[in-house]
């Protein structure tokens, strides 16, 4: 077999006991890999507790991981997501996936649950189980020193132990798989950490043509101001976005209710990187590379993670936002709902919160101490339990990240339609609407966006299936990664082709949730955005979104998905995608 | 989307890419919305069941496309492959089908951006936006026509000229409208914080209407107190208000990420020179004429003009330099900025021309103009040998 390595590791962490699937390469061929095929073997237990010992926790890589094609080493973890109840997912960068194709797998399946609190830890095809009590409440970055020496890791912190419905699986300490609260996924099967290690290759069907697409997508990259510009990702991380997010009025500010932040220009990336000089660095198997880590091992923060703990929170501090960074991805936490939960909590509160008030509230979250153990529950909950439900600003429970949805109407409906509740990534219509990526869209005009939206995520999807890097397709597209995909697997395609399994794989999620009764009342938006303006100024109008449009377009949406006016998936539609 | 419709419509026509209103346009979001129905209509719209896009344009190309797609069809297979670097980076090849059939086009299209079908025209597509579709049937026009004039050359100094290309040569050599003669001034500099951007519009506006400049379009900057204001990434040099982007020169903000690919090269030109305003265009034969080399054939870097030239080649006093768009090892912004210390401008390699000047665009388009003009001329010098 060509890209996949046709196997995967069942593990059932209750007998400690393991065995090899080898799925069959229909199945393979339908749902890719990562995401994809993570969703086909969830399907069947999705409507189970997400605590439920025969709950799978999937890490799946997919065909282009650790062969030569460019942004291959990403991985999905997916399971039901503790925070939203809908299905939960999250790309992850970092060097597990590759290890994982290089041991001979290309994912592990977990159920059960271990009696003790133990390790997982694969050595090529050794699987060893450990005790890992001695860990217990250690800190991701402590847990990490100590077992790196055995491979690439995936841990949890005391955020995951204390139950933090945001808490994160930490990848080789910098990289987080996030938003849907899947870090509680790993105490709830008695599991501390897991390690790979590998010395297997992973075999490519024609190098040569893989090389001559690797060429074209490497030119397409540095042709993309975004990616390789001077001011781009890669030069500055997704930092570089702030200025931009600022400069357009759409950056959630005071829990949403502005969208202009004063001293944004004094927090920028630039300064960041003047005062903190941290070095280049990114997963393996990327050239654009868009990570900075500090001489002293600390992550420059993600775009969102700057804006929501400088921003959402009103904090003027850059120090108190690395710090905040630092705390987060230590104690083992999403940055984005940790800051909106803040944020929430200090509206309703009617508080302001002075740097030290921040940390020391995130290390409360982290440990559930006090209004912590309220506030880890998310932004949701805690204003529900205070009677004041519309200061949490989330779509599905799950917090919204930095895109004012009033200044991208595109954003607007993708936040109301992702599967995994509030994201910006199902979509990214960022892409066209500000990144001018592959054209620009009108940002105020819901006109067009049903089917585009409709299509980027069915993009997104088969990117997150292969397993690759959204990042890379504001350069690249289909027409180039479907070439990728046939030299790797020697299997015949074209864009339309993986397009159309996205669109599958994106329809197998909308099943899913709707088998835990999701319908159309889930798929909005928090009532502040029909209700109030944004922070119009310099030429530029951010007005509250007109609802009737909203809704129109939410019903162009479901019809271009094939999805019933209630926002029930179709038996029809099912079966023209062969999910039947 | 029915304003977008009409908009490229027109713009197909105003840049000389169809003829007025031939365009059949197509647009789906719920549901689909045509320009005009006909029979043909009725078979495109099975693309939108079979294809996930939101677009399509398929035309007749206007003269001398026609022509040169009827007799490049001809004689090549189902594929041309572009000669030019960004026709060659952004759409790779260009492919070609005689059979006017919805399978065959709708399989070509899962794959490639555009088709070519001779006797019936071009389909491109969007997936976004009718832009794409676009921009893709300027760069595939733009693309032929270079194919076409450079083979015709290297063709003629091989003395392999058939019949059939002699007399297709000179039909499409009689169709080529002269070049605008610069005879009026654009807004004059130097500009304040205000002004530039009504100044960078109308100089936009001037290339695009002197045709120098198609495809993936061109870039424009001005340099006012360490501030690069520069057209976007991707935009319509004719349609620049609004899509200026002032990027610090230190670097300060990253605001400017929506940027021109080519900031860097620009940058470096306003570090290194006294220069102030930056037009770059691609016009046709620069482009075709900075590919026409005598030591093609025993060059080691064969295949590989477009990065590695060697030979410091020029067109009169004008100097040709190898390097690709943007940031990469081999980026265009090292190659270009050194060698337009003191020239007029510059030609990359299959690629486009750079100008920069002082106080204003007057100079800047005028040697734009001029240099294409230049190289027009010699491109028939040197077919008539
Ligand atoms: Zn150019």
């Amino acid at each position: 077999m060509f890209g996949w390595q046709g196997k995967i590791l069942k593990i059932d962490l209750s007998s400690k006991k393991y065995h090899i699937l080898t799925p069959d390469i229909s199945i393979l061929q339908k749902y890719i890999g990562g995401k994809g095929l993570a969703g086909y073997y969830l399907k069947d237990y999705i409507t189970l507790n997400w605590h439920d010992p025969d709950m799978p926790l999937i890490l799946l890589t997919g065909p282009l991981v650790n062969t030569l094609s460019p942004t291959s080493g990403r991985m999905t973890v997916m399971s039901k997501s503790p925070l939203t109840g809908t299905i939960g997912d999250s790309s992850v960068g970092g060097s597990f996936g590759f290890s994982l194709k290089k041991a001979g797998f290309d994912g592990i399946i977990i159920t059960g649950k271990s009696f003790n609190l133990c390790g997982i830890e694969i050595n090529d095809d050794n699987i060893k189980f450990t005790d890992a009590l001695s860990l217990k409440g250690l800190k991701t970055n402590e847990i990490n020193n100590l077992i790196k020496n055995k491979g690439s890791t995936a841990v949890v912190g005391p955020a995951a132990e204390n139950g933090v419905l945001f808490s994160n699986i930490v990848i080789d300490n910098h990289y987080f798989a996030g938003r849907n609260g899947l870090g509680l996924l790993f105490p709830s099967k008695g599991l501390k950490y897991i390690t790979v290690k590998g010395t297997g290759k992973t075999k490519t069907y024609d190098k040569e043509s893989l090389k001559k697409a690797r060429q074209d997508i490497f030119r397409l990259t540095f042709a993309s101001p975004v990616l390789m510009g001077e001011l781009g990702i890669s030069n500055f991380g997704t930092a570089a976005l702030y200025d931009l997010i600022d400069n357009r009025r759409m950056m959630p500010t005071d829990n949403f209710r502005k969208t202009r932040f004063n001293n944004a220009c004094l927090m920028n990336a630039y300064t960041y990187k003047k005062k903190f000089n941290p070095k280049k660095g990114g997963c393996l198997g990327c050239h654009i590379l868009c990570k900075y880590i500090t001489e002293d091992g600390l992550s420059i923060p993600e775009f969102e993670t700057m804006s929501h703990f400088s921003a959402l929170i009103n904090n003027n501090n850059i120090s108190v936002v690395m710090e905040a960074n630092k705390i987060c991805n230590e104690i083992g936490m999403d940055t984005i709902s940790a800051g909106a939960t803040i944020a929430c909590y200090i509206e309703i509160s009617n508080k302001k919160l002075s740097g030290s008030d921040i940390t020391s509230l995130l290390k409360k979250i982290g440990y559930a101490k006090g209004i912590g153990n309220e506030l880890g529950k998310g932004a949701f909950r805690f204003a529900e339990s205070k009677g004041k439900p519309e200061s949490a600003i989330t779509v599905k429970k799950m917090e919204l990240p930095a895109y004012d949805p009033r200044g991208a109407l595109g954003m607007a409906l993708a936040y109301a339609t992702s599967t995994r509740g509030g994201c910006h990534l199902r979509s990214y219509p960022i892409s066209h609407e500000i990144l001018r990526k592959p054209v620009s869209t009108d940002r105020f005009t819901f006109k067009g966006k049903a089917r585009i939206i409709k299509i980027q995520e069915d993009l997104n999807a088969i990117i997150d299936s292969l397993t690759a890097c959204k990042f890379i397709f504001f350069a690249a597209s289909l027409e180039e990664f479907s070439k990728v995909y046939t030299s790797v697997t020697g299997i015949e395609s074209s864009a339309q082709d993986l397009l159309k399994a996205g669109e599958r794989i994106y329809y197998n999620e909308k099943i899913m949730n709707s088998l835990n009764g999701f319908t159309k009342k889930d798929d909005d938006l928090p009532s502040c955005f029909f209700k109030y303006p944004g922070t119009s100024g310099n030429n530029i109008d951010i007005p509250p979104i007109r609802r009737t449009e909203f809704i129109k377009t939410l019903e162009n949406y479901y019809k271009i998905r094939g999805i019933d006016i209630n926002g029930m998936p179709t038996k029809e539609k099912a079966r023209e995608l062969e999910l039947e | 989307m029915k304003k977008l419709i009409e908009k490229y419509n027109d713009k197909l026509f105003n840049h000389g890419l169809t003829e007025k209103d031939a365009p059949l346009i197509g647009t789906l979001d719920a549901e689909i919305i045509w320009n005009k129905t006909n029979k043909t209509t009725n078979i495109l719209e099975k693309l939108f069941k079979t294809l996930n896009i939101n677009s399509i344009i398929f035309s007749e190309p206007a003269e001398p496309y026609r022509t040169i797609i009827e007799y490049l069809t001809k004689t090549s297979n189902e594929v041309i492959y572009p000669e030019d670097c960004e026709t060659r980076t952004f759409l790779h090849e260009l492919p070609c089908t005689k059979d006017f059939n919805i399978q065959t086009i709708a399989n070509i299209l899962k794959e490639r951006k555009s088709l070519i079908i001779p006797g019936h025209g071009i389909i491109t597509f969007g997936t976004v936006s009718p832009e794409q579709a676009f921009v893709t049937f300027s760069s595939v026009c733009f693309a032929i026509y270079v194919k076409f004039f450079s083979d015709y050359l290297e063709h003629k100094k091989h003395k392999i000229i058939s019949n059939e290309e002699k007399k297709t040569f000179n039909k499409v050599a009689s169709m080529i409208n002269p070049y605008p003669v610069f005879s009026f001034s654009l807004m004059q500099g130097p500009f304040n914080k205000k002004k530039v951007y009504k100044a960078m519009d109308e100089a936009g506006k001037i290339i695009v209407k002197s045709r120098l400049v198609d495809s993936y379009f061109g870039n424009i900057s001005y340099l006012i107190d360490n501030i690069i204001y520069i057209s976007q990434t991707g935009s319509s040099l004719d349609e620049l208000s609004g899509y200026i982007d002032p990027c610090p020169i230190d670097n300060s903000s990253c605001a400017g990420i929506t940027a021109s690919s080519e900031l860097s090269a620009h940058k470096q030109i306003y570090l290194d020179t006294e220069n102030r305003a930056i037009l770059h265009g691609h016009p046709k034969f620069s482009v075709i004429l900075s590919m026409d080399c005598d030591q093609r054939d025993i060059c080691k870097y064969k295949n590989q003009c477009h990065i590695k030239c060697p030979y410091g080649r020029f067109v009169n006093d004008i100097p040709i330099v190898p390097g690709e768009v943007g940031t990469g090892p081999y980026g265009l912004y090292k190659t270009m900025p050194p060698a337009i210390k003191g020239k007029r401008g510059v030609i990359v390699y299959g690629h486009g021309v750079f100008t920069a000047c002082k106080k204003d665009f007057n100079e800047a388009f005028k040697n734009l103009l001029s240099i294409e003009k230049m190289c027009k001329q010699e491109y028939f010098r040197r077919t008539n040998i």
